[in-house]
């Protein structure tokens, strides 16, 4: 049986906005093991978005545990966050979120401006990861000068560089079109078989969400089945 | 690590019309600050500057000046005899009875009339004071009413060029030449034969008297023993001491220096923090992906800061150099201790200049401090849905 890398329990997440509570996620119980690759689906404002950033460990649950790598994430300040997502998450956003005044090099080389590496093992690191992504020859081109695609993939080489326990992806291709979008899951799929990286995969896309091992889905905030994981027959798989 | 810099700069030239209107007004006000400072530096140095080291001055008890000093022609026989007074090599006293009187000028130009000083000199006067040099022209000789000029005199006040003549008190003087006095206070004067000045003006007795100590240590001894005669009732003090004191002319300009340049700082702080509150919205998906990427508050809160302090000291650069044109621009004020005027000039030191730059760098840091403060506290999953 594979290794639990992620355990909610009982978490729930409520915003208030003036004086009313909006209750976001209620009780979500939930294991995910090392080397999954997982897809949460469901139609907007269901919380998986939110599910997705208490697991990265940008958003800190209402009540409940969030406990990674037997760390509960949720007791870390925000010092201690900011330095657990930089040695354990690589992110994967629907806008790429690279910095437009940084070349691709540049952008991918900035988590680890936050390690203790030397220049050149940067610059080695920072080389393998574009390598990695296929787009080694693209270094000094800024992200104006690159195709959606290409940016989705530098900013998929920049989410591994550090080599993060787990990447999580929030449409990482909602804003692609099919082609490029195919080759981005198909790159991601590729690290979550040969580099046997966890992936967590927010989708509105039933396509994209074939590409993944297992399916969540989430409804007002409840998962469809409580700590269960939906196998979804896809020909990706 | 912190976020780099290149960040900072690359984003500085992406929004260059905004970041060269910051850096203008920063220069404009970094530049009025350096004009009115250059004024208070150059007042003040044309003042602390004058002045031997061994030399010792003596005027009238209670005295503020010379121009309102008296001193008796048997006071300064008696000073000439007190122990500790240098000699020159024929062993003659190295003192100096001199009388200044105010007289009153028309400008050039303007035709406007200004308080000068006239001062009449002994033989002696000159040897004190070495600095003073004919710079055209030919010295005076006692007896005949000639005077030399300075040559910033000569520049801003009528008929003071060699060769012209001024009627000042009972006689007319004739200007033989121009002197340079190394930008002290004595650049500021007209000078002549002390009897010649004595008798043009009707005095008995002398304004002051300049007397040479053996060496800089036995200065002070000879200025208390002046001081402590009981037959003198003088007040005797260093001639340096003498001119630094009047250096509070240049307290009010120095003041409305700094009134002006806060004033305006805190303006140019407004015009940077607009910049940098714009420069945080437009920036905001940006903020949101260096935290989650793990960068900490603090470096979000720096990084911000920098940029503003970036564009302050370029503006801060600006403005030093939209200032050189002051430099050496020769100007004149009045002297409230002696109610003549001072000639001096505009002087930009490189202290004002570090003090300039100091001054903008406080601009960017108050400028940058708030809207880098909302940039780092805003939460991460709110900044990634900015569009």
């Amino acid at each position: 049986m594979a290794e639990t890398l992620i355990e909610l329990a009982r978490v729930t997440k409520h915003y208030k906005r003036d004086a009313i509570e909006i209750p976001v996620l209620d009780e979500v119980t939930l294991d995910i093991a090392r080397g999954e690759f997982l897809a949460l689906m469901g139609p907007s404002g269901s919380g998986k978005t939110t599910l997705l950033n208490l697991i990265a460990g940008i958003d800190r649950p209402s009540s409940g545990k969030v406990v990674v790598e037997n760390k509960d994430i949720a007791r870390l300040n925000e010092k201690e966050l900011a330095r657990w997502r930089a040695r354990h998450v690589g992110f994967i956003f629907q806008l790429y979120n690279l910095i437009p005044v940084l070349n691709a090099f540049e952008n991918v080389e900035l988590p680890l401006l936050l390690t203790s590496l030397s220049k050149k093992k940067r610059r080695d690191h920072v080389m393998t990861a574009l390598s990695v992504v296929g787009l080694e020859e693209r270094v000094n081109h800024y992200p104006r000068q690159l195709s959606g695609g290409q940016e989705q993939r530098v900013a998929i080489a920049r989410a591994i560089v550090t080599d993060p326990t787990l990447l999580v992806a929030d449409e990482p291709t909602g804003d692609l079109d099919a082609k490029s979008a195919d080759e981005i899951l198909d790159l991601m799929k590729r690290l979550n078989e040969e580099f046997d990286k966890t992936i967590i995969m927010v989708t509105h896309d039933p396509h994209a969400a074939g590409y993944a091992h297992s399916v969540l889905h989430l409804e007002k905030g409840v998962l469809s089945k409580t700590g269960g994981v939906y196998e979804v027959p896809t020909a990706h798989n | 690590m912190a976020i780099p810099l290149k960040y900072n700069l690359r984003n500085l030239f992406v929004r260059r019309v905004t970041t060269l209107m910051t850096v203008f007004t920063v220069a404009l006000v970094v530049a009025v600050f350096i004009a009115i400072m250059s004024l208070a530096n150059g007042l003040s140095s044309a003042l602390v500057s004058t002045g031997s080291p061994e030399n010792v001055i003596a005027i009238r008890e209670s005295s503020q000046s010379e121009v309102q000093s008296s001193v008796t022609r048997e006071a300064f026989q008696i000073i000439q005899t007190l122990p500790g007074v240098a000699r020159d090599p024929q062993g003659k006293p190295l003192a100096s009875a001199e009388i200044a009187v105010l007289v009153n000028l028309p400008r050039r130009g303007s035709g406007e009339p200004s308080n000068v000083t006239i001062r009449g000199v002994s033989e002696a006067g000159f040897a004190l004071r070495p600095l003073v040099k004919i710079v055209a022209g030919q010295m005076l000789r006692p007896g005949l009413g000639e005077a030399i000029v300075s040559r910033k005199i000569a520049d801003r006040f009528e008929s003071t060029e060699i060769g012209e003549t001024i009627h000042l008190g009972r006689r007319d003087w004739k200007v033989v030449g121009l002197f340079d006095a190394g930008g002290t206070a004595f650049d500021s004067e007209i000078w002549s034969n002390v009897n010649d000045v004595a008798d043009a003006f009707d005095r008995l007795n002398y304004s002051s008297v300049l007397v040479r100590a053996e060496n800089v240590a036995a200065r002070d001894q000879l200025a208390s023993r002046i001081t402590g005669e009981q037959r003198l009732k003088l007040e005797s003090k260093p001639e340096v001491t003498y001119y630094e004191e009047q250096t509070s002319v240049g307290g009010p300009i120095k003041a409305l220096g700094i009134f002006v340049g806060v004033i305006l700082g805190i303006g140019a702080c407004f015009g940077g923090m607009n910049t940098m509150y714009a420069a945080v919205a437009y920036r905001t998906r940006e903020i949101g992906t260096l935290r989650a990427l793990g960068f900490s508050k603090a470096s979000i809160l720096t990084s911000f800061v920098i940029e503003s302090v970036i564009i302050a000291l370029i503006g801060g650069v600006v403005g030093c150099i939209l200032s050189i044109p002051f430099n050496g621009i020769a100007t004149g004020t009045t002297n409230f201790r002696t109610f003549s005027e001072v000639a001096f000039s505009f002087r930009i030191t490189p202290d004002l200049v570090i003090s300039a730059l100091i001054f903008a760098a406080i601009m960017g840091v108050f400028g940058g401090l708030l809207p880098s403060r909302l940039a780092a506290r805003m939460p991460i999953t709110k900044t990634l849905r900015e569009m």
